[in-house]
This record gives structure tokens, sequence and C-alpha cells, in this order.
């Protein structure tokens, strides 16, 4: 729901880069975004479709890797994958947890010529 | 074809806005709160009660956040010291109020006449998680009709809360929301969050969470 404006901030890191390469077209920009980051990746590409119209990243392929979420215990440090409705540690059963990963959402690389 | 390694948070752009307000905040030792939930948790109402009990002890702004209408505005004018309403309809984002949405409302408030700004967020559960405002502390909303699964299903916004409200307690023995467990999965993702029960419709609890405030706004910012 709230993709317009970071696909903005995409293109505009995406367009600063470029430039200070001095590429003449942005072929692919390399995205991670985590599986808790609440951010849908055919709605990120919905707006850079529009917002990348005329500019050098026109028609760039972006590419998500999506990271999945992964908890680790604060007792044991066991890490592992959340559970539907139980996040407990599967090895100690502390119910005590941090997310370990899955908030990601960074531009990885981008590739230009 | 060259590869350019980036590595850059999306998000840095609000978060810098996120700071510079909370910069201007302190500046003028002015104490901010950002208070999320689903639509209908009881934002309003709990703004609408902490309005009443701590009028006389702080001067307290409101910055309402909606998709659209003024309606939660002036249900808190009269109460409060500034109001200012933030429709979201027409920015680039609608779901959640952002930093840059704040900096603009700050620049129009008599931030020297203010102790506390409680900001009330679009409801929503998980587009507000993403962005910081600028606030000194982040409280959630959860209201007994939601259910007590709401923790596990949207994680992000209990992980980074300072405060949960477990509002509308007047209607546990209608419905089937177990406290106990909704209070485990919360101190699991989050141990050093405060949880409050309270219910907006009764005034049960309201007291204690108007205590935290004013303990926290002494703490983070003093003004007299």
């Amino acid at each position: 729901m709230h993709e317009l404006g970071v696909t903005e901030n995409i293109v505009n890191i995406t367009l600063a880069k470029a430039g200070e390469a001095q590429a003449n077209k942005v072929i692919q920009i390399n995205l991670v975004v985590g599986e808790l980051s609440g951010f849908v990746p055919d709605c990120i590409q919905f707006y850079f479709d529009s917002l990348s119209k005329d500019t050098i990243a026109q028609g760039a392929v972006l590419h998500f890797e999506s990271v999945l979420a992964q908890l680790r215990c604060r007792n044991c440090s066991t890490i592992f994958p959340p559970q539907d409705t139980r996040w407990s540690c599967p090895k100690c059963g502390g119910q005590s947890v941090e997310i370990f990963k899955g908030r990601e959402l960074y531009i990885e690389s981008v590739e230009v010529e | 074809m060259k590869k350019i390694e980036v590595i850059q948070n999306i998000l840095e752009a609000n978060e810098t806005i996120a700071s510079r307000n909370q910069q201007l905040l302190d500046k003028h030792k002015v104490f901010a709160i950002n208070i999320m939930s689903a639509p209908g948790a009881g934002k309003t109402s709990l703004i609408l009660q902490t309005l009443t009990r701590l009028k006389d002890r702080l001067n307290i702004a409101v910055i309402e956040g909606d998709v659209a209408s003024t309606v939660d505005a002036e249900k808190v004018q009269g109460k409060a010291k500034a109001v200012v309403q933030i429709n979201t309809r027409n920015m680039p984002e609608s779901c959640s109020l952002m930093a840059a949405m704040i900096e603009s409302a700050l620049k129009g408030m008599p931030l020297d006449d203010i102790d506390l700004i409680l900001i009330e967020n679009v409801g929503n559960l998980i587009c507000p998680a993403e962005f910081t405002l600028g606030e000194h502390k982040r409280v959630v909303i959860s209201s007994l009709p939601e259910g007590d699964d709401k923790p596990i299903k949207y994680p992000l916004i209990f992980v980074d809360a300072d405060a949960v409200i477990i509002n509308k307690m007047d209607l546990l023995p209608h419905v089937d929301f177990d406290i106990a467990a909704f209070r485990r999965s919360i101190a699991g993702l989050n141990p050093k969050v405060e949880v409050f029960q309270l219910s907006c419709k009764t005034g049960e609890g309201i007291e204690i969470w108007c205590s935290w405030i004013l303990e926290q706004a002494k703490t983070n910012v003093v003004k007299r």
C-alpha cells in the first residue's frame, strides 16, 4: 500500500548512482526485500514503470531477492523460521524471540552500461 | 555492463527527515508520541481521554492523520492547544503518516507553547510500522474485538513499540480474547514493552497510562 513513495526512492537512488557512474542506461536494479517488510514486488514494479519513464532507468529490470523471515531465540540463540501462529523456539521452547532476518528493504546493486 | 554496489536502505530518505523532526522537537522541549492501531481500536478515544486528564498539567497538541475528513480533528478541537489535520488522500502514501508530513505540520505549530504532541497515525497495522516520524515513543493500541493474535500477524509494529495498550477492557466478558496469551506474544517479541489494560469508554486504567506519559515526558524533555 505504501509502495509509491518507496518506488520514488528506488528511482532517485538509482538515478543518482547511475549519474555518478556516468552511465547511459540502467539495465537492472537488484533489490533485497524481507518477507516481513510488507512491500509487494508487483506493486513496486507497477509504480517503477511509470516513475522511470523518460529517464535512463526506463525499461530496467527490477530483480527482487526475497529474504525469508528468521527468528532468534533470546534464550539459546537458536535461529528458526516462524511457525504460523507459534513463535516459540523449537529447541528450548523459549517464547522470547527477536527478528533475525526478514525486515530488509534495500538496493543491493545497480547494473548499468 | 557495469555493476555498481549500492547497499542503500530505501527508507533512508524518511529516516533522515524523522531525525530532523526529533531534533526540532528536542530543541523546543516537546515530547511526541506516535499512536498507531487498526481502524476503530480507539486512537481518537484515547487521545480524548488523555486530553481530559492531562490538559491542566501539560499543553498538548494533536496531529491527526486520516485518509480523508476532519472528523477526528473536530472532536479534539477545544481540548487541545493546537490541532493539525493531515489528510493523506492526495499524498504519495495514503496508508500511513510519513516524516515529511510531520515536518510540514510542525512548521505551523507554536512549539514553544507545547509540551506534548499526540500524533494519531492512519488506522493500519502494516504501513505505519515502516515509517518513523521523529517521535520519542511509539504506542500501539489493540482492542479486544480484534482478537489476541495480532502480534503474531503483524509483528513489526509490536516489535518496535515502546508501549502497547489493550483497549475496550469493558468488553472482556463478551469476547474470546486471551489476555495472558496476548501479553505473552508481545513480551516474547519485545521484552521491554510497557503494557496497559484500559477502557476509554469507562475510564478504567486511563490514570495509569497518563502517569506513564507524565513520567516519560519528564524523563525525555523538561520545559518547566
